[in-house]
C-alpha cells in the first residue's frame, strides 16, 4: 500500500530555487503577448485587407480617385460599414420618410447638369458647375463616423475636400458670420416633397468657424465612387461631429449670411432640434437617449449598444470651437 | 346574399377559430423567419421593434372592430373571436416590449428604469401593456365568475384606454421626426371604432 505524506514522493526545492511569483507571472504574460502579437499581426493584415475591400463600392457608379486625407481625425480606425447598408438605409426625406425609400426612389434624381449657386456676403458670388467645383481642390478620402440623431451610426469612407477650400476661393466678406446650405427641392423628381413633414427646401447652416474647420467636408463620392443618388448626389456636406441631418445632401445653394440661419429641423420642432446639434451623449433628445448608439452592420441583434462619444469622438479636433459654451442650452 | 350566408356558416365552423389563430401567428412566423435568414435589413433591432408595434396596433383595431361588426351586421357568431384577437394583440404587445428591452437595451434593467422617465412615450406604452396584461390574465371564463361580471367588465373596458394610450405612444414617438401619416391612419380607425360605441350609447339613452 502506497502511503503519500506531504514530504514523500516529491522533493521540495529549496526556497532560493523557487522562481518568485512576479517573475514567472511576467514570463507567462510575455509568452502570451508574443503569441497574441504573432496572431495579431496576422489578424491585422487580414482585417486591413477586409477593411480595404469594404472601402470599395460595387463598381456600378463611376470611380472617383482620391488620396488618403492627412487632416487630423480624418482616418478613423473603425471598420467601415458595408456599402450595401450605407446605400440602402438612408434618411433623405425628399424621397420618403422610410429609410428604404431613398434607395428605391432616388433614381429619378437628375444630377447632370448640376450647378451650385454661391450667394450672399461673398466677393465672388456666382453659379458654379459641378465639374468646376470638383477641380477646386484635390480629392481626399476620409473615413468618418456618422452618428444619426435616431441613435444609430455608420463609418463611411467619403471622398471630397474641406469646405474651407471653397470658402476661401469665393472670399467671404467680413460681415459673413454663418453659412447656409440649401438643398434641391424638385417636385418632378422628388416624391417626398408631397408630404408636409418638413418645409421644403431643406436648409442647414453652420457657424463660419465650423464651416472653416478642416474636418467639414464637401463630399462628391464615397467608397471610391461618385455618390449614389440616395446618399446626396452629386455634392453634399459632411460634418462628422454633428448629428447626420446637419450634413445636407444634394446642395444647390451655399449662402453667406450675417445672421444664424434657421435649419429645417429647427423650424419643424424647435424644442427637439437646435442649430448646433453637436453629437453629445449628455444631452438627450426628447424621444430617445443619446447616450448610446447601434453601429449598423456591426452590433448584432444581441449586442449591447455602444457608448456615444462626445462630439462623435472628434472632441480633440473640434472641442475648442465650443469652449465656454453651455452645450445644454445650445444643443 | 348567398356569399354572406356562406361566410357566416364558415365563421360558425369549428375550424374557424383555429384558422384565425394560425393567421394571427403568421406575422410572428414571418418575423422569426426574417430574423434567422437575415432579411430584416441593416437595422434588425429597429425592424423588429417597429413591426411588433405595428402588429399590436393592427390587432387592437381588429379586436375593437368585432363588436361594431357583430352589432351592425347582426352576426352574433363573431363574438367568439374577440378573446382570441385580444390575446394575440397582447402577445404582440409583449413581444414589442421584449424586443425593446432585449435588443435596444440589452436587458439592462437599470438602464431601462433610467430610460423610461427620460422618454415619456415609453412610459405611456408600458402603462398600456400593464392594462393589456391584466385583461389577458382575466380572459378565461372562470375569471368572470370569480370577479363578478360587473367588475370584470369594468376592467375589460380599459381596452378603450389602451387604444388611446397606444395612439399617444405612437404619435409621441413619431413626433420626433414630425412624421404623422401612419399615426393619422391608425388614429382615424380607432376614432371610428370608439366613436361608434359613444354613438350607440347615446342612442340607447
Amino acid at each position: 500500500m502506497l502511503i503519500r505524506s506531504s514530504d514523500a514522493g516529491f522533493v521540495h526545492p529549496v526556497a532560493r530555487e523557487i522562481t518568485p511569483r512576479n517573475v514567472f507571472e511576467s514570463r507567462r504574460a510575455m509568452l502570451q503577448h508574443m503569441a497574441l502579437g504573432a496572431a495579431g499581426l496576422g489578424l491585422a493584415g487580414w482585417a486591413a485587407r477586409d477593411a480595404r475591400a469594404q472601402m470599395k463600392g460595387p463598381g456600378v457608379l463611376p470611380p472617383l480617385p482620391a488620396r488618403p486625407s492627412a487632416v487630423a481625425g480624418a482616418q478613423v480606425l473603425d471598420r467601415p460599414t458595408d456599402y450595401k447598408d450605407a446605400s440602402t438605409y438612408n434618411n433623405f426625406y425628399e424621397f420618403g420618410t422610410d429609410k428604404s425609400d431613398p434607395a428605391r426612389r432616388a433614381h429619378s434624381l437628375k444630377t447632370q447638369p448640376w450647378t451650385v449657386e454661391i450667394e450672399g456676403l461673398v466677393k465672388k458670388p456666382g453659379r458654379y458647375g459641378l465639374e468646376d467645383l470638383m477641380k477646386w481642390s484635390a480629392m481626399e478620402e476620409r473615413i468618418y463616423r456618422l452618428r444619426c440623431v435616431e441613435g444609430w451610426s455608420m463609418v463611411i469612407p467619403w471622398i471630397g475636400y474641406s469646405l474651407a477650400e471653397l470658402v476661401r476661393r469665393v472670399e467671404p466678406q467680413p460681415g459673413a458670420k454663418f453659412v447656409e446650405f440649401v438643398t434641391l427641392a424638385d417636385r418632378a423628381t422628388m416624391p417626398g416633397l408631397r408630404s408636409s413633414v418638413l418645409d421644403w427646401p431643406y436648409v442647414e447652416g453652420l457657424r463660419m468657424d465650423e464651416a472653416m474647420h478642416p474636418l467639414t467636408l464637401l463630399a462628391f463620392g464615397m467608397y471610391g465612387e461618385v455618390l449614389p443618388h440616395q446618399n446626396g448626389a452629386p455634392v453634399r456636406l459632411v460634418v462628422p461631429w454633428k448629428y447626420g441631418f446637419k450634413s445636407a445632401k444634394s446642395l444647390v445653394k451655399i449662402r453667406f449670411v450675417d445672421k444664424q440661419p434657421v435649419s429645417s429641423w429647427e423650424k419643424a420642432a424647435p424644442r427637439e432640434y437646435g442649430f448646433y446639434s453637436n453629437v453629445n451623449p449628455n444631452v438627450d433628445h426628447p424621444r430617445w437617449s443619446q447616450a448610446t448608439e447601434r453601429r449598423i452592420g456591426e452590433d448584432g441583434l444581441l449586442a449591447k449598444r455602444r457608448k456615444t462619444l462626445m462630439f462623435n469622438g472628434y472632441e480633440p479636433q473640434v472641442g475648442q470651437l465650443y469652449a465656454g459654451m453651455d452645450l445644454k442650452k445650445y444643443f | 346574399m348567398h356569399g354572406m350566408q356562406g361566410m357566416r356558416t364558415a365563421l360558425r365552423h369549428r375550424g374557424a377559430w383555429w384558422t384565425l389563430l394560425a393567421m394571427g401567428l403568421l406575422p410572428l412566423t414571418w418575423l422569426v423567419w426574417q430574423t434567422f435568414t437575415d432579411q430584416l435589413g441593416p437595422n434588425p433591432a429597429e425592424a423588429l421593434i417597429r413591426s411588433t408595434g405595428d402588429w399590436t396596433l393592427r390587432g387592437l383595431c381588429l379586436t375593437l372592430a368585432i363588436t361594431p361588426l357583430r352589432v351592425q351586421l347582426g352576426w352574433p357568431e363573431l363574438a367568439r373571436f374577440r378573446r382570441l384577437l385580444g390575446l394575440l394583440t397582447f402577445g404582440y404587445a409583449s413581444l414589442h416590449l421584449m424586443c425593446y428591452a432585449w435588443f435596444d437595451m440589452g436587458l439592462d434593467w437599470a438602464d431601462i428604469v433610467r430610460d423610461i422617465p427620460k422618454r415619456p412615450f415609453v412610459l405611456v406604452g408600458s402603462v398600456a401593456l400593464v392594462l393589456l396584461t391584466l385583461m389577458a390574465a382575466t380572459s378565461w371564463n372562470g375569471a368572470i365568475r370569480r370577479m363578478g361580471a360587473r367588475r370584470w367588465q369594468t376592467l375589460h373596458r380599459s381596452v378603450y384606454v389602451v387604444a388611446l394610450l397606444a395612439i399617444l405612444h405612437f404619435w409621441w414617438m413619431r413626433a420626433g421626426k414630425n412624421d404623422f401619416n401612419e399615426v393619422w391612419v391608425y388614429g382615424l380607425i380607432l376614432a371610428v371604432l370608439l366613436g361608434w360605441r359613444i354613438w350607440r350609447r347615446s342612442k340607447q339613452h
